[in-house]
């Protein structure tokens, strides 16, 4: 394995749809939930250890080898907002493209042929992340870390807010970026044995209302 | 295992020229160019010109709304099954150059759900002049400024000036009253472009959109070759 791998994978340009979405930012923008800088970390910490500890450890457990089917279950399981499942389905279709021809694999290749409109995007990065040669904490990070910066680099572009205030709030998250990948690969490895149940189950019911609320707007900037 | 198959291989390649049961996929011509030139009118009307003979469709990308697709659909170019808007999150350019992947995925459902189309149209929302679509995406590009922008647009260039497989100056019939030259934007086109065609149009004009539909025909005549 590579350990330049995980930057490919984790590269914002990594071309896999993330750029479309806001990640519930926009919504959180138009509720005055966000006005700055201040608000943005706010909503980024909550999102990290909430939906975002969820997708890390399902990622890490879909790069451990656990059953994918089962992970994408799960996803759905902890997913109450069926506006928030299809964008998890479709941003997993289009990262499971970008990954089949960055790093063929067959697994990539089943799970797709199980999903042709696409599994729970955390479900597919892990396997993706497995196809490059990485393992369960870089599957965990990518997820984690991806989490918080599409809503950061949506707010710039929602609030023309300052790129090195939304870059400083990305670093000052990273220390409880480290702990929520520590509890996500612990949860994973207990799911190896214990099976889905073992994986968190944390929601931000805010993300999901708003949610709900963002895909019926007729005027919107970001697709989710 | 045949099944087994179409699902495997090609679908993981974006600008295969194949569909994943082995016939061969619309050819997908872009347009882009400068906000207002006049792109959503120019695929209306290659619509109206070409879908009696041709199985077609069309992808938006509009920049915050579906405005462009709600238009084809009010003015009833296509039927709405065959007209899909893709969000772009603010980045137009970003969803036909750098992110192709939204984008790929609507003009292969489009050919899943259709059967198998001649032709997809796909309209990037206005941008500015450096806006390309990738290679994974589209076959063949249109780039569209119109007179009423500036008749020092060709002189400027731009990638997509300079490099669009047909470049389209719209709006012919506003030249005289926004002052533009139209010999001087052909000669700056030519010179920017060489050999690659320019097209002068209007289309308020009773030519319409003719040279540019003659432009498809052509290209699809070479795709199905
Ligand atoms: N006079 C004149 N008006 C035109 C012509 N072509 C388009 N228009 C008008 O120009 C305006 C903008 O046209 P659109 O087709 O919406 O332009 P667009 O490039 O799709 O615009 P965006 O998608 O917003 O970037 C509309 O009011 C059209 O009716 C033309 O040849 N002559
Ligand atoms: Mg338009």
């Amino acid at each position: 394995m590579t350990r330049a791998a995980l930057l490919v994978l984790a590269d914002g340009r990594f071309p896999a749809g993330g750029h479309a979405h806001s990640g519930g930012a926009e919504a959180a923008v138009k509720a005055g939930r966000i006005t700055g800088a201040a608000g943005l970390e706010e909503f980024c910490r909550g999102r990290l250890h909430t939906s975002g500890a969820v997708s890390a450890a399902l990622a890490a457990a879909a790069a451990l080898g656990v059953d994918p089917v089962a992970l994408d279950g799960a996803a759905d399981a902890r997913t109450p907002s069926a506006a928030l499942r299809v964008a998890a389905r479709k941003l997993g279709r289009q990262l499971m493209r970008a990954a089949r021809t960055t790093w063929p694999h067959p697994e990539l290749d089943a799970l797709a042929r199980q999903f042709p409109k696409g599994a729970h995007q955390p479900v597919v990065l892990g396997l993706a992340a497995r196809a490059a040669g990485l393992g369960p904490e870089d599957a965990a990070y990518c997820s984690a870390y991806e989490g918080v910066s599409g809503p950061a680099t949506a707010v710039v572009r929602l609030l023309s807010l300052d790129p090195f205030d939304a870059t400083g709030v990305l670093a000052r998250l990273a220390p409880e970026v480290d702990l929520v990948v520590r509890d996500a690969v612990d949860a994973a490895r207990r799911a190896v044995d214990l099976g889905v149940d073992a994986l968190p189950a944390g929601s931000a019911p805010l993300l999901e209302i708003g949610a709900e609320a963002h895909a019926a707007w007729p005027v919107r900037l970001f697709a989710s | 295992m045949h099944l087994d198959h179409s699902h495997d291989g090609p679908a993981a390649v974006s600008a295969d020229a194949h569909r994943p049961d082995g016939t061969r996929r619309a050819l997908r011509i872009g347009l882009g160019g400068p906000v207002g030139s006049g792109k959503t009118a120019t695929v209306a009307a290659l619509c109206r010109a070409l879908r009696d003979q041709l199985s077609l469709a069309v992808v938006t990308n509009d920049i915050y709304t579906r405005e462009d697709a709600e238009f084809l659909l009010r003015e009833a170019v296509l039927p709405p099954e065959r007209i899909t808007a893709v969000e772009t999150g603010a980045c137009p350019h970003t969803a036909i150059r750098d992110d192709i992947s939204a984008n790929l995925e609507a003009v292969e459902d489009l050919e899943d759900d259709l059967g198998p189309l001649d032709l997809i149209l796909v309209e990037s929302g206005g941008d500015n002049l450096t806006a390309t679509f990738s290679k994974g995406l589209v076959d063949a590009q249109v780039f569209v400024i119109d007179v009423a922008g500036g008749d020092d647009i060709p002189r400027k260039g731009g990638p997509g000036v300079t490099t669009a497989d047909l470049l389209v100056v719209n709006k012919t019939d506003l030249a005289p009253y926004v002052g533009s030259d139209l010999a001087r934007m052909a000669a700056d086109a030519k010179e920017q472009r060489g050999d690659l065609p320019v097209v002068l149009q209007s289309l308020r004009s009773e030519a319409g959109v003719g040279e540019v539909a003659a432009w498809v025909r052509a290209r699809l005549a070479a795709w199905t070759a």
